[in-house]
């Protein structure tokens, strides 16, 4: 069981890129791309557990307590805005794609330009 | 390349890719038992030396500061990008009011009020209790599109425009990297803290380091709101042509 969560992650993974070679709709296929993303979330929170630590926050708990991993913490925080932009990005292109091209299935738009 | 191609061969694909991640994840440390070294320190030095007692925060905003920097600047760049995107020809459209409950109205903008509140609290004690910069910007971002969500898009759109918030956003980025600079200027390396440690558990700890935590609140804050303007204004509101 210890390496459930690390599975966890590589099923999230794996199952966001088949979203995105499979997709047929860019919209569909930004939010796979979000997915695969999310994977490396759960694997850092899932490295950076320590068996019995609690949060990593020190105000009326005694330095030297047990603590999770800050470090993984502040990777993912930062990562999640981020994120969240570049899929507003993504979704932005696509809407751009749609007036341009008229449909957002990306095999249409490749055979269209041929 | 017909779908079912593209299945055919991203299958055994996917499948080289698990067998490798099953491979890598049975070679790490069990769940619960690694030991990053960077971590463990950090947890013991970080609220004796820079008086934090958010060691998240305290790597974010202060050990790794500058990383951060860049973080905010893909934020900023992303934002840039969907403003230049979603850049619309035709400016003189009508948007409606929609939301007619007055209930629904004044419920919902003293929420805005509240909402905004309690983000700014979020980001003032980021280096005390779980919160900072990045999270209370979200917060206040989405109390402020409460607006357009309980009063309408007229209300909202006095705030929600790119003449209110690019000097927002501009500020959030450019306060970062000033004071990255102030420390370079007062001889110290790029984002060192430069007002002392302050007071441990107190809304004064962490020096220089509160006002990187402000600077990416606002930043956030205001990225994120100009997204919701840029898509609201080219898909929420309704074009009324010929409408009375």
């Amino acid at each position: 069981m210890s390496f459930l969560p690390y599975a966890v992650a590589g099923w999230i993974c794996l199952v966001g890129l088949y979203g995105v070679v499979t997709s047929r709709n860019l919209v569909h296929l930004a939010v796979c791309l979000t997915v695969t993303q999310s994977s490396t979330y759960v694997l850092l929170l899932a490295v950076g557990y320590v068996r019995g630590g609690g949060p990593p926050i020190f105000k009326g708990v005694k330095l030297g307590t047990s603590a999770v991993d800050p470090v993984v913490q502040a990777l993912s925080l930062t990562d999640i805005v981020v994120s969240v932009t570049v899929l507003a990005l993504i979704l932005a292109l696509a809407l751009d794609v749609s007036r341009h091209a008229g449909t957002v299935d990306p095999a249409e738009i490749a055979g269209m330009h041929g | 390349m017909s779908r079912r191609a593209r299945i055919v061969v991203v299958l055994p694909a996917l499948a080289g890719l698990a067998a490798l991640l099953a491979w890598s994840f049975t070679g790490l440390p069990g769940f619960g038992s690694f030991r990053g070294p960077y971590g463990i320190l950090l947890n013991r030095v970080a609220t004796p030396e820079r008086h934090m007692t958010n060691v998240v925060n305290a790597t974010t905003y202060d050990y790794r500061s500058f990383d951060t920097m860049g973080e905010e600047f893909i934020l900023f760049a992303a934002v840039i990008g969907i403003v230049l995107l979603l850049r619309e020809d035709d400016r003189d459209r009508r948007a409606e009011d929609r939301v007619r409950s007055e209930m629904v109205r004044s419920g919902g903008g003293l929420t805005v009020g509240i909402g905004v509140l309690v983000g700014l609290w979020v980001v003032a004690f980021g280096f005390v209790t779980p919160g900072g910069g990045f999270q209370g910007g979200v917060a206040v971002a989405s109390a402020v599109l409460l607006l357009f969500a309980a009063v309408g898009y007229r209300a909202w759109s006095t705030l929600g425009n790119e003449t209110v918030l690019d000097p927002i956003e501009g500020l959030g980025a450019g306060g970062y990297v000033a004071v990255g600079l102030a420390a370079l200027a007062s001889g110290l390396p790029f984002l060192t803290n430069v007002l002392g440690p302050g007071i441990a558990g107190t809304l004064w700890s962490g020096g220089s380091a509160a006002f990187v935590n402000w600077s990416a609140g606002i930043e956030v804050a205001a990225a994120m709101l100009l997204l919701y303007a840029e898509f609201l204004e080219a898909h929420a509101v309704p074009v009324m042509r010929g409408a009375s």
